[in-house]
């Protein structure tokens, strides 16, 4: 096992335990890619704690954990997880795009589509239909 | 009398015949390495006194299954399988520098000191950062397809 591979196995091993799907993990010139779908929220964070206990500050430059999150098909709400700002509506996926609504922090909205992973598609209870970036986003129920 | 000795002979001859019969440990080997270079090129075979014994990769524990039928197929008496399921991995994907400005542009927006810079699969980071607000923008830029994220973050 190479030094890399070592160093976040804790991560792999808890991915493992954790029932992360389609889970691989695998180096390629000095770094490490660890990818994999995760059951929940929660379990993603767990994962991310893991890594911030190996590198606290994320500086080490030799990872690459992509883990998504499973959005299960019959979740249609989704809350707005701001800081405390509104949350733009665009016309489309990029902020580049023209703003075509907002919706207020921690307010509950429809989610249209999330084939798009960063921006998903959501409606407000006014209408207003457009991309909103999905980290601001938390499935509901 | 003359009966019993002639019987004891054929007995002999018949059994050095099934002796001779008896397929070398050198061609079950070849036999079980054929079937297995397709499915598990990985594996080395070795076979003493019709013993196969299974080292090295497999891909999933179905194909492990499966070359311990193949041996027992190719005449191997028992079959010792010692092989170890390691995932065939995928490489990672690495997106083009132009989407992924992009896309590191849409993810560092809401973070005024954070300046990223995008070259060659590689984001790098400069600025300043609530330490708290740290964890989230990295778990967006991990999603985005980079080949390494090189983080000078300062944070405060």
């Amino acid at each position: 096992m190479s030094t890399l591979t070592s160093k976040y196995q804790p991560i792999v091993d808890a991915a493992t335990a954790a029932g992360i799907t389609d889970l691989q993990a695998r180096e390629q010139d000095g770094v490490m890619y660890i990818d994999g779908t995760a059951p929940s929220g929660a379990v993603k964070d767990q994962l991310w704690a893991k890594y911030g206990a190996i590198d606290p500050n994320f500086t080490g430059g030799d990872l690459i954990m992509n883990i998504k999150t499973n959005v299960d098909a019959t979740v249609t709400k989704v809350r707005v997880t701001t800081d405390s700002s509104n949350l733009n509506i665009r016309k489309g996926p990029g902020t580049d795009q023209e703003i075509v609504g907002k919706a207020a922090h921690d307010e509950v909205i429809t989610l249209v589509s999330n084939s798009n992973e960063q921006w998903w598609l959501v409606r407000t209870a006014d209408g207003e239909e457009g991309y909103a970036y999905a980290a601001y986003l938390t499935p509901e129920g | 009398m003359k009966l019993f000795k002639m019987t004891m002979a054929l007995a002999l001859m018949l059994s050095l015949s099934l002796a001779g019969c008896k397929p070398k440990d050198s061609e079950i080997k070849a036999k079980i390495e054929s079937k297995l270079s397709a499915e598990a090129p990985n594996v080395m075979v070795s076979v003493t006194e019709g013993v196969a014994t299974l080292t090295g990769e497999v891909k999933d524990e179905a194909t492990k299954t499966m070359i311990e039928t193949d041996a027992k197929t190719a005449g191997a008496t028992s079959v010792v399988n010692n092989t170890m399921v390691t995932p065939a991995f995928t490489p990672p994907v690495i997106v083009s520098d132009d989407p992924l400005s992009n896309s590191v542009r849409d993810a560092t927006k809401d973070y005024p000191g954070v300046n990223a810079v995008v070259s060659d699969g590689v984001i790098m980071l400069t600025g300043t950062i609530e330490k708290a607000n740290l964890p989230k923008l990295m778990m967006t830029l991990n999603g985005l397809g980079a080949k390494r994220i090189d983080n000078k973050l300062e944070t405060k």
